[in-house]
């Protein structure tokens, strides 16, 4: 293997160096931009756009669901507290889990990846940008969908996985269970439409030379995480499909007396579930392999076997779904299978810690906010995976099943494993998309509030757990000697809430006052560092040509970008999937209010579908004609594509 | 059915001797503006969706088996589906390949003639099963909220259903655009993976026929 400097090449070579005139640029610019107006804001396909709404819309359900969160640990502060009742507690719980997994945690992984990947593989769009701009509507209109319920007392309220019988019409009635089912169909067809888009970016517009072995791991880690969502989804859609078809028009999916089975509910909802956890984790893992060679000054170590680890994830987390379901009566056997498959899962995750820790011991430590998030990450992770081992043991599940002790574990999995390198992930491209850095003194704050807030909160949990509290009661008697603890972790709370505040004050500020960025400011060889900050509308003025895996750190021999693509019309050049050489040119699709216009069909679709089984009907027709106005050509744009056209 | 198309494979190795260095400079402009196949991106588009939908059709089927694996007398209470039409569709679905393996050619072959031809074929076979589909719901000897044996076969017709459905407008919708003058050469790419599509509808339908139509009959 190629022998890298350990600093990079100063100055790194830019593009900017070999960019031709302004012409060229206001061009494209031209041609890129989205429309003027409300109309055109709505219209706008750009993925930078969309990437950055879809951020923001994410860390928005994200407050959103830790103020619930906040909620529920003040009523448990202390014992036999009357602030809130058990029928809103239950909302509170159901909304908290519901908001962080399917509102916020896998779809912001995706948003970052709207943004950052295209740039990252150093093409002018992510493919089909259309589709990206229905997702990404699909998904702000379900969630709102299922806050406005919420707002009006028909919030759902049988836990974030809805566990039938509970889920069911008999004990469930009224609709907050069907806002809940069909909240799952809207963030589920998005994340789907994602899947495909990020795929098909990333096997088929990445820059010439840009081998898949060059491509960097963040978007590894995105790909894979596609294409778990490919297998995984679905899962959770017949799932929810057949409750809500249970609840409206009594079929008997999960009614035993109609020999339905509940557990059916269970296997489908792990099945997607489990992966789903690796969803929100291996775009975390995404992250840390982008912030580690930044902050260490040196390329990653161990790139292959960092690939093939995630590959391997990917596999595994489909073989453990049967871990929820130890207090089952499945066979014992059948048992042992998946708390070995539980187990096998921490090779490939311990591979990358390993690959991690040799990049950071050989490299030279640059101590910014994105590594601090990122070494935390180490250590609250190592403890959610110390707990995962012990209830991976079917015999501590059983004894620990629905505590605190789960509560704890899965947040220190979820939060360690994602949400410390998302913060990460923020401080480190912020720049990128605002052109300011944020404040690294409020960094600071933010980071270590964070990191202790986060530890005061959960600890506690582990030993509230082992102590026989369980979880999601709304109040607990005083002499069970829980007190103590449960104070200590609403302490903890409320620091992380101080944290999180901090932290959209720095956005805040940093956004109006932040320190000019430049092109590359922590001296990063990704590729979106090559371009301006923010990125111009075509992302870059001219298409890098791509000769090694650290683009800016290494020598950028001829050719270095491509020529020849039209610049008053969206043209891109796709490649080939394995050696990324030059294919054909394609001329991608302008903005158009369609996207919007299809994604309310589909939620009056959804939503009257809750009501009446005949809006599924009635529905699809303004759902089908708003798909097909989108995709039928306008004249002058068949003219324009024809002036270009040249036989394969 | 050919996954790897190798007319689309050797085509790809030209497009590399239309690719010039000039200087700095890698220049494109004489690179093919389209291409079948996986070459195009709505090959890809269209193989993330039969990945989507044969997890789903999958998954489906295994909720069939679970079900059933939980009781003694399988159907529930009800004879099984009534044989003949769901065959006959199965007859339909699996010679209207033949239309749309003729668009598909017609297309990579830019035959507008061909195509259009052709894919007034298709909208004619989509019309014919989706009638027949009607009457196979009422064939199905049991309602959906009889038991859960109709709750899942009302799922696994109504699955397939849909994306038969969807695929019919799709073709529709195609069929009216290739006879308006807003034709181009990706317009070709689309109709060939119109057909790719429609190949993954019809051959699912198979184990799915099987479960609906053979499964309650074997002991």
């Amino acid at each position: 293997m190629k022998v890298y400097p350990v600093d990079p090449p100063v100055p790194a070579p830019r593009l900017a160096t070999v960019r031709p005139g302004a012409d060229e640029a206001a061009a494209l610019e031209q041609t890129w931009s989205d429309p003027p107006g409300l109309l055109g804001w709505l219209a706008s396909i750009n993925h930078k756009s969309i990437g950055r709404r879809f951020i923001v819309t994410a860390f928005g359900f994200f407050v959103a669901g830790g103020l619930l969160a906040a909620l529920m640990r003040l009523q448990l502060a202390r014992p036999q507290n009357t602030l809130i009742g058990p029928d809103f507690y239950n909302q509170l719980f159901t909304m908290h889990g519901t908001t962080m997994m399917f509102l916020f945690a896998v779809p912001v992984m995706q948003a970052v990846s709207v943004y950052l990947v295209p740039l990252m593989l150093g093409t002018r769009s992510i493919a089909f940008p259309r589709l990206n701009a229905y997702a990404y509507w699909v998904y702000l209109l379900g969630g709102l969908m299922l806050y406005i319920a919420f707002l009006l007392n028909t919030g759902a309220d049988a836990g974030w996985f809805a566990y039938p019988p509970l889920s069911g019409p008999e004990y469930s009635p009224g609709k907050r269970v069907d806002f809940w089912a069909q909240m799952i169909t809207f963030t589920e067809l998005s994340a789907l439409v994602e899947a495909i888009v990020l795929i098909t970016t990333v096997f088929k517009l990445r820059a010439p030379g840009m081998t898949l072995n060059r491509i960097p791991l963040f978007v590894w880690a995105m790909l894979v995480t596609a294409f778990m969502v490919l297998f995984a989804m679905p899962s959770v859609m017949l799932a929810s499909t057949a409750l809500i078809l249970d609840r409206l028009v009594g079929t008997h999916f999960y009614n035993p007396a109609e020999n339905g089975d509940a557990l059916l509910w269970q296997h489908l909802f792990w099945f997607f579930g489990h992966p789903e956890v690796y969803l929100i984790f291996v775009p975390g893992l995404g992250f840390i392999s982008a912030i580690i060679p930044t902050f260490a000054r040196r390329p990653i170590f161990g790139y292959s076997a960092m690939v093939l680890s995630l590959i391997a994830t990917a596999f595994l987390a489909f073989g453990l779904w049967v871990h929820h379901m130890f207090a089952t009566n499945l066979p014992e056997l059948g048992k042992s299978f998946f708390t070995a498959v539980s187990m096998m899962i921490a090779i490939p995750t311990a591979v990358q810690i390993f690959c991690w820790i040799a990049t950071l011991a050989t490299g030279r430590l640059n101590f910014k906010t994105p590594l601090l998030f990122v070494l935390a990450f180490f250590f609250i992770l190592l403890m959610g995976g110390l707990t995962g081992i012990m209830l991976a043991s079917v015999p501590l599940d059983l004894q620990l099943h629905d505590t605190y002790f789960v509560v704890a574990h899965l947040h220190y999995v979820l939060i360690g494993g994602a949400v410390f390198p998302l913060f990460g992930v923020i401080y480190y491209w912020f720049p990128k998309f605002t052109g300011r850095l944020m404040s690294e003194r409020l960094g600071r704050w933010n980071f270590w509030l964070f990191f202790i807030g986060f530890n005061v909160a959960f600890f506690p949990m582990h030993w509230l757990g082992l102590k026989g509290m369980p979880r999601r009661v709304y109040t607990y008697p005083a002499d069970q000697g829980w007190d103590a603890m449960n104070l200590v972790a609403t302490l903890g709370a409320v620091t992380i809430a101080i944290s999180v505040l901090l932290f959209i004050i720095n956005v805040w500020r940093s956004v109006r006052h932040g320190a000019p960025a430049g092109d590359n400011p922590w001296g990063a060889s990704t590729l979106e560092w090559a371009t301006t900050s923010p990125p111009p509308a075509a992302n870059f003025v001219q298409l890098p040509v791509v000769h090694g895996r650290e683009p800016l750190w290494e020598a950028w021999p001829n050719p270095r970008f491509v020529t020849g693509l039209a610049l008053n019309q969206r043209e891109m050049l796709t490649t080939t999937v394995l050696d990324a050489l030059p294919d054909h040119r394609v001329v991608f699709p302008v903005p158009t209010l369609w996207p919007f216009v299809g994604a309310v069909a589909t939620t009056v679709l959804f939503v009257g579908s809750i009501f009446t089984p005949w809006a599924v009907v009635w529905g699809s027709i303004p759902v089908a004609a708003a798909l097909t106005a989108w995709f039928w050509p306008k004249r002058n744009e068949t003219r324009g594509h024809l002036a270009l056209e040249k036989q394969p | 059915v050919n996954i790897v198309n190798e007319a689309a494979m050797q085509r790809r190795d030209d497009a590399q001797k239309r690719v010039r260095v000039n200087g700095a400079g890698l220049d494109v402009r004489d690179l093919p503006s389209f291409g079948f196949s996986h070459r195009s991106l709505m090959w890809w588009g269209t193989f993330g969706l039969i990945a989507i939908e044969s997890t789903a059709f999958a998954l489906a089927i295994v909720m069939y088996f679970y079900l059933r694996s939980h009781v003694e007398v399988w159907p529930l209470t009800t004879p099984p589906p009534a044989l003949l039409w769901g065959s006959v569709n199965t007859v339909i679905l699996l010679a209207s390949m033949w239309p749309n393996r003729a668009a598909k050619q017609a297309a990579e072959k830019l035959d507008l003639a061909g195509v259009q031809r052709s894919l007034l074929g298709c909208c004619l076979f989509s019309a014919a099963f989706l009638a027949v589909r009607a009457v196979e719901f009422a064939s199905l000897n049991v309602r959906w909220d009889t038991d859960a044996y109709g709750s899942i076969v009302w799922l696994l017709l109504g699955l397939h259903t849909t994306h038969i459905a969807t695929d019919a407008w799709d073709t529709l919708v195609l069929t009216a655009l290739m006879h308006t003058n807003r034709i181009e050469g990706k317009r070709y790419v689309d109709v060939s993976e119109n057909s790719l599509y429609w190949y993954f509808v019809v051959l699912s339908w198979i184990p799915i026929y099987g479960v609906i139509y053979w499964a309650p009959r074997l002991h």
